[in-house]
């Protein structure tokens, strides 16, 4: 295991953030509120110019800025992309973001980008790829990320564990931290019929650096079966923020952020779900 | 399972899901794979509509969700960058049948292409129009003039700005006869667009290619009705010119 040189896990304060965007700007320099940090997903801010990335670099200098990739496909059967590194390496140098991660899943295939966050199945040859591809971004960027658990909807029939074991042994082989995203553990949780308590309870909480929580849409499979979607487009549900108190009560104050990608709410909206994460946190100190 | 059978299953409802997925008590994956085919093609649709909204407005919300939905397949994202994303879309349309008859609607497309990335195009300081006053004749004929970096241009025969203007902010504009000549840019932080006088057109995509002012401009002039010092002066006013080279010395 190798010690990177920026542990930027431990650079995000345990207090509320919210997703950037860019409708919000003037609201959030007005009064932030309860919201003390941000996050942005780094493929919109790799352009060469313009007002985007003119709005980050203001941002930045009052708040701390989590970098969120979404496209680095490190699920991915095929190599990962160089110019898409290099061009994460270059944004991570000039934004000195307070921690970066990246999601457990695949979106490009053959040099075509699908725009979806794609599942993989948990055997050993999925976790050494994933692992070599980790090593290579923490080796390449020079920073310790956070692997997430993503949202799934189907299961793998070449499956050989679950995936906390396959979190684990990832953990083990590269070191990166991880990101917990309490709804993706509800949404996964009822889709494939396990427990999201015992998930929380086993979970390897010494390694999270960052919490993700989001809205999901609820709609059922060809058998009646839950079907929950990770949509990122409304209000946390009551039994996640329970699943949150969960967490906390596990790792003790952690960083918080609110993901609302879809249907975008005015900022009040979005203020008062951070303010109810920063209650839980007080609850949890 | 190969993540190529997956991908070629997500953009074509014709290919069967890959067997290796599973729903959670063994059986066919079903409506869950279908999770994933849904969030692909509507998720880069709405990137399409966010990418070209007057195509949208024109065409209609339910007709181009469809058409996107044929376009997205044919044209997945080539990157995770989300702003370079269907730069085909404009010879899309072009050889799209159903909308033949709308012959003006690829160079709206490329006039809303172009706008994009203007606004993504790299930051330049421009410079002031005293510098050239102090050129000597033979100096400024051999001048090279730097335009920003946000610069395109668009040469339709339709009117593609009014009709560009009409679908947003100037409902009430009128349409003219005939072709514009638009330049799109962003000297700061907004996109400017207006339409170009005769000749400028080929002004600028002269200077552009590095071509010294002298040169450019007799080029120009053999169009009748083209102005020298009303362009060089527009530059300015426009903020467009950000360096001039002369003798290897730049300003």
């Amino acid at each position: 295991m190798k010690v990177f040189a920026m542990p930027l896990i431990a650079d995000l304060p345990n207090l509320a953030g919210v997703g950037y965007k860019p409708q919000h700007l003037a609201d959030i320099l007005a009064d932030p509120g309860a919201v003390k940090w941000l996050e942005i997903h780094a493929e919109n801010y790799m352009s060469a110019g313009g007002p985007p990335l003119a709005q980050l670099k203001r941002l930045a200098e009052t708040f701390p800025i989590s970098c969120h990739g979404v496209g680095l496909s490190i699920g991915g059967e095929q190599p990962l992309d160089k110019a898409h590194l290099a061009r994460l390496k270059h944004l991570i140098g000039w934004l000195k973001p307070a921690a970066f991660s990246e999601h457990l899943a695949w979106s490009t295939h053959e040099g075509g980008f699908l725009n979806d966050l794609l599942p993989l199945p948990y055997n050993m040859d999925s976790v050494k790829r994933v692992s070599a591809h980790i090593d290579q971004v923490q080796s390449t960027l020079d920073v310790k990320m956070l692997l997430e658990n993503p949202s799934v909807y189907v299961a793998f029939a070449s499956s050989t564990m679950d995936e906390i074991t396959f979190i684990n042994e990832v953990v083990s082989r590269t070191g990166c931290g991880l990101l917990l995203d309490v709804n993706n553990i509800f949404v996964s949780a009822t889709n494939q019929g396990y427990s999201p308590e015992d998930y929380i309870d086993n979970f390897p909480v010494k390694h999270i650096g960052e919490l993700h929580l989001g809205g999901h849409l609820a709609d059922s499979d060809e058998h009646g079966n839950p079907l929950l979607i990770d949509s990122h487009n409304n209000k946390v549900v009551d039994p996640v923020w329970a699943l949150l108190g969960r967490v906390l009560k596990r790792t003790g104050p952690k960083p918080i952020l609110i993901e609302w990608d879809n249907d975008i709410p005015d900022w009040p909206v979005l203020e008062a779900e951070a303010a109810r994460a920063t209650r839980a946190l007080e609850t949890a100190r | 399972m190969s993540q190529l059978q997956f991908a070629k299953a997500l953009l074509d409802s014709e290919h069967p899901a890959p067997k290796d997925l599973i729903n959670p008590k063994g059986g066919p994956a079903g409506k869950r794979f279908d999770v994933y085919r849904n969030n692909v093609v509507l998720s880069l649709s709405d990137a399409l509509a966010d990418a070209y909204p007057v195509v949208e407005k024109l065409v209609g919300e339910k007709f181009f969700q469809a058409m996107a939905g044929v376009f997205v397949r044919m044209h997945p994202p080539k990157s995770p960058i989300l702003t370079q994303f269907a730069t085909e879309f404009p010879d899309f349309l072009a050889a799209f049948p159903p909308v033949a008859k709308l012959t003006y609607l690829p160079d709206v497309a490329r006039l809303e292409r172009i706008r994009t990335a203007a606004y993504h195009a790299a930051d330049a300081r421009p410079i002031d129009g005293t510098y050239l006053a102090h050129l000597t004749p033979a100096q400024m004929a051999r001048a090279k003039l730097q335009l920003h970096p946000s610069l395109h241009i668009l040469s339709s025969p339709f009117p593609v700005l009014a009709i560009w203007q009409k679908n947003t902010s100037a409902p009430d504009i009128a349409i003219p006869q005939g072709g514009q000549d638009v330049l799109v840019a962003r000297p700061k932080d907004m996109v400017e667009m207006r339409q170009l006088p005769t000749g400028a057109a080929d002004f600028l995509r002269a200077l552009n290619e590095g071509k010294p002012l002298g040169e450019v401009i007799e080029f120009c002039e053999k169009q009748p009705g083209f102005d020298p010092a009303e362009n060089i002066s527009g530059l300015f006013e426009a903020k467009l010119l950000i360096n001039i080279k002369t003798e290897g010395k730049t300003r």
